[in-house]
């Protein structure tokens, strides 16, 4: 029994940090209706980001992240103008490539610089022992930044005059135009905000497992279930959504073999995608 | 009534080109082709969801590598012969996508895309687990698999030479759906389904079928490819890059005509190979792909054949 | 712009350049995974084959008959995917002109690869393929220089046997066509020595998150355990086993704690052993070829790190087509296979012979595997061969101390 409890609280640990990669993942697309098939490419940019702060400058892994966030939001910004802002409001079949070409680019350049072979951030860390289980002191911490990380995203959002900018574009462009806003430096900044979510994302993750630069593939496919859990565009689902996700993954584990979690996940995922379009939670204030 | 277009006879010209080259070249240039003839066929039939219906198929491959292992199952552990096993993994698999079709269609736009996504990777993870298809091991066949048809050698090229058979098909069977009735369904749900419907275009059930129809011959293609390849593994048969690389395909040539998917498979397959093998590129292959890709999308989005339309309007009479 | 894509595009269609190849080169095909999943593993055995050849080149060549011929290497990058190794083995032997083959990394590709070969009647020497299943396919030009897969852990499941027959053994493996050949292996073993196998469960490749599977095996009170499959997952194992603070009493993991870069785990990586197709302290006198020792110390002078037994396999592999050429007088594909086939010689590697029956022709079943384990020496981490006791340069540290 302690098995089953002490599996569920990893899995949520975890899925408080699926939470917020996909949280990157679901702003954009809330707000430009953009799929980001760069935001694997993103959260492997941001596991080496932090890789080469740590082993460079020596510094604590947990103070590069923040680092690692700025980094990400200058390069979102970036990619915006170069690859995205010319495909916004033209069919989805062209943001979709053209973030995928950034993302093969990004993966090219991953590939000749650092190869494809595993690196590592070392991490000591205390862990929490229950009975003979033990519960990693780098996944609590890991857990507890994504959850402040997300709490702050969700302040700003919804507390600051660029914050609600933003949601206001989201919800419709013209009008908020209308309303003097400037919607396509909103755009790139909303860009840049998600981007730098994946990158934060990617160092906290690096600091729990060795990663590859096309480690960044699966947890994109993980964030596209969370955020269809969560409701496509809406932040605070995606957090809830990756919370239930690692829920699932927790408490099936423990009776089922594990190569067959994906079955399971991925069934699920377009299950509910075809019964609950809109994802299974409408918190937050509408839409 | 197809006969009389010059287009028909450009596909009968394409395919004979495919059957001879090989004889003339060697096999080095029969290898280049099959890998080409593969990607033409993804990319022509992935055009009639993408180009036709306006629908947005990031998991096209799921009916390559589902094809594929269920035709290997029939060859290695039924001993079925390749004939038998190209038609039943065909059916099978265009059953299945019809009834996938019915539930997942009801998607739109950026959902559907994902939902495909979705799919590829359940099926996968499942092939990964299932013992009767081999598990992630995958099945190897046996060298005595190839008799039948006189040996290995024999055997690749019967094969080679069924797929060119699949590619004419692909390329008919676009050139008939855009010239059809049924394709003008199609092109109005792409245009605007809610006005379609309006006009009495039986959407969902139109969708159904040509997501069906777009399973078959990739689907053929699969177990040809497999059996060639020798062993098929759920990793490569399931893999979503090539899905994606097969809208690149699409985009390159050009979505919604018939010789731009099919060109853009061809150039796309010569185009990586060349960079794979050439010594200054090859480390930079992805790079250099993707740069392509960004500057296609951002600044001639309708591929080679989209732009060749824009410059020259007897391109427009003659290519469909 | 657009005029310049379709010119390149047209262009790159047109260009296919023919190697250049002199008459008096042995010229040797091909791919390794320069890119993709499999890089980590295959580079080693990559500078294995390197380091062969330029000895050999130095020396002026290969002896056939009365002449000497350089080696040439022509080789291309797989992508760690099969979709393009036929293709590129293909034109290996046309274009390239390859006179033998060795096989890409890894079991999957290698299979892929060896139609081509059977299809030509190229000689292809494989290495890091352990899988057998290839080789009962029907092949005759086929050469494997690995131990086969389904005895990997043999030598683990020896040294529980031994050690404490009683143990209840987790079996924890990659759900990948190696490691899962591997375990179906080592289940047959140990039930045949009547072990007691308590857990039977695969993970999927990309795992990263072990902690599901590791609560299981706690609750089952298990205390060894072996399997694994590949580096990246194997050394993300070997790390979470540490950090869950896992008390076993023996931990084997395929390929991972081989490579060097799995010192790099630090105190995850001590303790945890390894089945091994070479270990450099390995003594055996070589019928041909250099010493264990001088291999060692050639390859460190060249790389900069120690050799695995990917590396060593790699230059094993030239090792084993040279003598046979050198025997056999001639580049003629059939008479070099009739020296291979009845070589049974000691190389710096170990054992070499290979099946000749027809059902399982080319399968290498004159060499065996080692266990290594990490073992601390005055303080720093170093890989001792273990099992069996005989061979070994350290007792197996059972169970691990912590």
């Amino acid at each position: 029994m302690t098995g089953v409890i002490v599996s569920i609280i990893n899995g949520l640990l975890l899925g408080a940090i699926y939470g917020l990669a996909a949280i990157g993942l679901t702003l954009i697309f809330g707000v430009m209706k953009v799929i980001n098939l760069a935001h694997g490419a993103m959260i492997a940019l941001g596991m080496f980001a932090l890789y080469l702060l740590v082993s460079w400058l020596g510094i604590n892994p947990y103070l590069a992240v923040p680092v690692v966030g700025v980094g990400g939001f200058l390069m979102g910004f970036c990619i915006y103008w170069i690859a995205v802002h010319r495909v916004i409001g033209r069919a989805e079949l062209m943001s979709l490539l053209a973030t995928f070409a950034v993302s093969m680019i990004i993966v090219g350049v991953g590939t000749v610089l650092w190869s494809t072979s595993p690196y590592n951030v070392q991490v000591d860390m205390p862990g929490l022992s229950i009975g003979r289980y033990t519960i990693p002191g780098n996944h609590i911490v890991a857990a507890v930044v994504a959850i402040l990380v997300a709490v702050a995203l969700y302040l700003f959002l919804y507390y600051t005059r660029l914050g609600k900018a933003i949601r206001a574009v989201a919800s419709n462009r013209q009008a908020s135009e209308l309303m003097g806003i400037p919607s396509t430096r909103v755009l790139a900044i909303a860009f840049g905000i998600g981007i730098g979510i994946a990158a934060v994302a990617g160092s906290l993750i690096a600091t729990l497992f060795p990663f590859t630069i096309l480690s960044g593939a699966s947890y994109e496919l993980k964030s596209f279930v969370v955020t269809v859990l969560g409701g496509l565009g809406n932040p605070a689902g995606a957090l809830l959504g990756g919370l239930l996700l690692g829920l699932i993954e927790g408490s099936v584990s423990p009776f089922v073999s594990v190569s067959w979690t994906p079955v399971i996940e991925f069934s699920l995922f377009v299950v509910i995608l075809i019964l609950f379009p809109a994802g299974l939670f409408r918190v937050g204030r509408g839409r | 009534m197809m006969i009389k277009r010059p287009f028909f006879w450009m596909i009968v010209a394409t395919v004979a080109v495919f059957a001879i080259a090989p004889l003339v070249g060697g096999i080095g240039v029969r290898e280049s082709l099959f890998l080409a003839a593969i990607y033409m066929i993804l990319a022509l039939n992935l055009n009639f969801m993408i180009g036709y219906t306006g629908y947005v198929n990031f998991g096209s491959i799921v009916f390559f590598g589902l094809g594929g292992t269920l035709g290997i199952f029939a060859i290695t552990v039924w001993g079925w012969p390749l004939w038998a096993a190209l038609i039943g993994a065909g059916v099978v698999v265009a059953g299945l996508a019809l009834l996938l079709g019915l539930g997942i269609l009801r998607l739109r736009g950026a959902y559907f895309a994902l939902a495909t996504i979705g799919v590829v990777e359940a099926t996968k993870a499942f092939v990964s687990n299932f013992d009767p298809f081999g598990g992630s091991t995958g099945m190897y066949i046996s060298f005595s698999a190839y008799k039948p048809l006189g040996g290995a050698r024999e055997a690749l090229w019967v094969a080679y030479f069924l797929l060119v058979a699949v590619l004419g098909i692909s390329l008919l069977l676009s050139f008939w759906i855009k010239r059809s009735r049924f394709g003008l369904g199609l092109f109005a749900i792409r245009e605007d389904e809610d006005a379609a419907m309006v006009l009495g275009v039986k959407a969902p059930l139109f969708k159904a079928i040509i997501y069906s129809v777009s399973s078959v011959l990739p689907a053929i293609a699969g177990v040809l490819f497999f059996f060639k390849n020798g062993v098929i593994q759920p990793e490569q048969a399931f893999d979503l890059t090539l899905s994606i690389e097969a809208i690149v395909m699409l985009m390159l040539g050009g979505q919604g005509t018939v010789i731009g998917a099919a060109l853009g498979g061809f150039a796309y397959e010569q185009f990586r190979g060349y960079l794979l093998t050439s010594s200054t590129f090859s480390s930079f292959h992805l790079v250099i792909a993707g740069a392509l890709l960004l500057l296609i999308v951002l600044f001639a989005p309708g591929g080679l054949i989209g732009w060749a339309h824009e410059r020259w309007a007897i391109t427009r009479k003659v290519l469909e | 712009m657009n005029r310049l894509a379709l010119s390149l595009l047209v262009s790159a269609s047109l260009v296919s350049a023919p190697a250049m190849t002199y008459a008096k080169d042995i010229v040797i095909g091909f791919t390794t995974s320069e890119t993709g999943k499999l890089n980590a593993d295959s580079a080693p055995q990559m500078q294995g084959f390197e380091l062969w050849r330029d000895q050999v080149n130095a020396k002026g060549g290969i002896k056939v008959g009365g002449d000497k011929y350089p080696v040439k290497f022509v080789k291309y990058d797989d992508q760690s995917t099969s979709g393009r190794v036929q293709q590129l083995y293909v034109r290996l032997v046309t274009q390239d002109n390859a006179d033998f083959l060795f096989s890409p990394y890894s079991s999957g590709l290698t299979a892929t690869a060896a139609i081509i070969s059977e299809q030509y009647g190229k000689v292809m020497i494989t290495t890091g393929a352990a899988e057998g299943k290839t080789y009962e396919l029907g092949n005759q030009h086929l050469f494997q220089t690995y131990t086969p897969a389904n005895l990997y852990l043999a030598s683990a499941l020896d040294a529980v046997k031994a050690k404490a027959p009683k143990s209840k053994i987790a079996l924890i493996y990659e759900n990948g066509g190696f490691a899962k050949a591997v375990a179906t292996g080592a289940k047959a073993y140990a039930d045949k020595l009547g072990l007691n196998v308590v857990i039977d469960e695969a993970y999927d490749a990309s795992t990263t998150d072990f902690s599901p599977i590791l609560n299981k095996v706690v609750s089952s009170g298990a205390d060894v355990l072996i399997g694994g499959g590949h580096f990246a997952d194997g050394s993300t194992l070997a790390r979470q086993l540490r950090e869950q603070n896992m008390k076993l009493k023996m931990i084997s993991l395929l390929v991972a704690p081989d490579v060097p870069k799995f010192a790099g785990l630090g105190s995850a990586a001590y303790g945890v052993s390894v089945p091994s197709q070479w270990e450099s302290d390995a003594s055996y006198t070589p019928d041909f070829g250099p010493t264990a020792a001088q291999f060692t110390k050639d390859y460190e002078n060249r790389f900069h790190v120690h050799p695995g037994y990917h590396a060593a396999g790699g230059y094993a592999s030239g090792l084993i087509l040279q003598h046979a050429i050198e025997q056999a007088g001639s580049l003629d594909t059939d008479k070099v296979t009739a020296q291979l086939n009845k070589m049974d010689a000691t190389t710096f590697y170990g054992h070499i012979r290979f099946a000749n029956d027809e059902s399982r022709h080319g399968l290498q079943v004159g060499h065996d595997m080692v266990l290594a384990q990490w073992q601390k020496k005055g303080g720093e981490l170093e890989k001792e061969v273990v099992w069996p006791e005989a061979a070994g340069t350290a007792p197996l540290m059972f169970p691990i101390s912590q």
